[in-house]
């Protein structure tokens, strides 16, 4: 499936570069679409974002609670969505579950599987910040009194998020790019929009723009990453 | 329950699919063989680039590095498969697919290895110097074996990361797992093919996984 190549035969290199990679014209035709897909793309990583990091820490906060045959279940939960590519994840959701009647849309999909990643990962790097808080921390917390509960949201977590935001945050990062993934199930993201207005209209310029998208949206996530590893490097 | 077993867990099907999905599993294996030696050898690279203190250098070191972090490999994938023929330059499948990757991965090995040299005191390095090692002797015999140490687990991370990556090869149909998983499953109407790749995939990187939480919970405990 080599894309089609549109290209006037009688134009010299540079022409024929300047044409297809930065066509004006093209680029006011598709800019529109392309925008509608970074609005996709932002909104799915919202909600990726918090879906994740929510379930990531109901599961650690609930394997705190040291309750055999639950950790048992969370450890095998983050194990295998930590272990499958995203995208086996998507295409099975999409693909596999019509087949027993349970269609959903490649929004859903995306969103569903993107989000069980983040939560596995994320429930792991909580759980080995809980577990890098002095035990008798704990301890102490319990003899003023305080529950098991109590203790865990007043003393244990607040240290324990703080440790986890480096690893956190790049681990986001990396989950969130996967909203690309969605094109592969035809959601109209940026990808999606782009490569399709590129090969509709046999020229590189939406690949072009799309690219420029997915810059103004995670070029500032790559600085973010980099303050936050100088503000809360762990100690090595 | 029957529906279930038969659409997902079709004994027949697995039969039948066999030996093309461990077709697919050989290519995801040489794929990675080749992608993973070479996001190493181009993170090093990097760091050992970045060692050299050199102002103007390192400003084009973080460029390309925070550039292909911010990308989705789909993205860089993509735009490289499709976009090479209209520089008149024919990438075969292969190729386009290992660049994508290399991008993505040696940038991202990169920021590791480079954690890993910060992590070696610059005392080392002059004292090594001082008994007359050169710098080239030092940084190899000296610092890269510590650095790397230190930072192996984040190094295992990554390394399964970019195993699951080659999964992506699948949309530009490089036939590997996944591409030939769902090639059976559209032949077969049937979903048996997707879920025993990704039983595959999971039998691959569950040690992987596993030795992680315990080098991560390890590295923890010596805090």
């Amino acid at each position: 499936m080599n894309p089609v190549v549109n290209v006037p035969p009688t134009m010299s290199t540079l022409d024929r570069f300047l044409f297809s990679f930065f066509n004006p014209d093209i680029a006011g035709r598709y800019w529109k679409a392309i925008a509608e897909g970074f609005v996709t793309t932002t909104w799915l990583g919202v909600t990726v974002i918090i879906t994740g990091l929510v379930v990531g820490l109901a599961l650690a906060v609930a394997r705190a609670q040291h309750v055999k045959p639950l950790n048992f279940c969370i450890i095998v939960f983050a194990d295998v969505f930590r272990a499958l590519p995203p995208l086996v994840i998507i295409i099975i959701l999409f693909f596999a579950f019509p087949y027993i009647e349970m269609a959903m849309s490649a929004f859903t999909a995306t969103w569903l599987s993107l989000s069980l990643v983040l939560a596995a990962f994320a429930e792991e790097i909580f759980w080995a910040g809980i577990l890098a808080v002095p035990k008798g921390q704990w301890e102490a917390a319990r003899s003023t009194g305080m529950s098991r509960l109590e203790t865990l949201q007043h003393v244990v977590l607040p240290q324990a998020v703080r440790m986890t935001v480096p690893p956190l945050t790049n681990r986001v990062m990396a989950i969130t790019k996967g909203t690309a993934l969605g094109s592969v199930v035809a959601l109209h993201e940026i990808l999606n929009v782009s490569s399709s207005a590129s090969s509709e209209s046999g020229n590189a310029t939406p690949l072009l723009v799309g690219a420029c998208a997915y810059l103004i949206l995670f070029i500032p996530f790559v600085w973010f990453g980099r303050w936050i590893e100088t503000r809360f490097a762990w100690k090595r | 329950m029957e529906t279930l077993l038969t659409v997902f867990f079709n004994v027949e099907i697995m039969k039948k699919v066999w030996p093309f999905l461990l077709q697919g599993l050989g290519m995801t294996v040489v794929l990675s063989l080749v992608v993973i030696p070479l996001g190493l050898a181009g993170g090093l690279g990097i760091a050992i680039l970045s060692s050299l203190q050199r102002r103007w250098l390192n400003r084009v070191l973080i460029v390309y590095v925070d550039f292909f972090r911010a990308f989705p490999p789909l993205v860089l994938l993509i735009f490289i498969y499709f976009g090479f023929p209209f520089l008149q330059i024919d990438l075969p499948k292969f190729a386009a697919v290992a660049l994508g990757f290399f991008l993505n991965t040696s940038s991202y090995f990169g920021e590791i290895f480079r954690a890993g040299f910060e992590s070696i005191p610059r005392g080392q390095l002059e004292a090594a110097r001082s008994t007359g090692l050169t710098r080239w002797q030092a940084l190899v015999s000296v610092v890269i074996p510590q650095a790397t140490r230190n930072v192996l687990p984040d190094l295992i991370s990554n390394t399964l990361e970019v195993i699951k990556l080659t999964s992506l090869a699948s949309v530009v149909a490089l036939p590997e797992l996944l591409n030939n998983a769902r090639q059976a499953q559209a032949l077969t109407y049937n979903a048996t093919p997707v879920v025993l790749a990704a039983l595959m995939y999971l039998l691959l990187l569950w040690p992987i996984v596993r030795l992680l939480s315990r080098l991560e919970h390890k590295s923890i405990a010596l805090h």
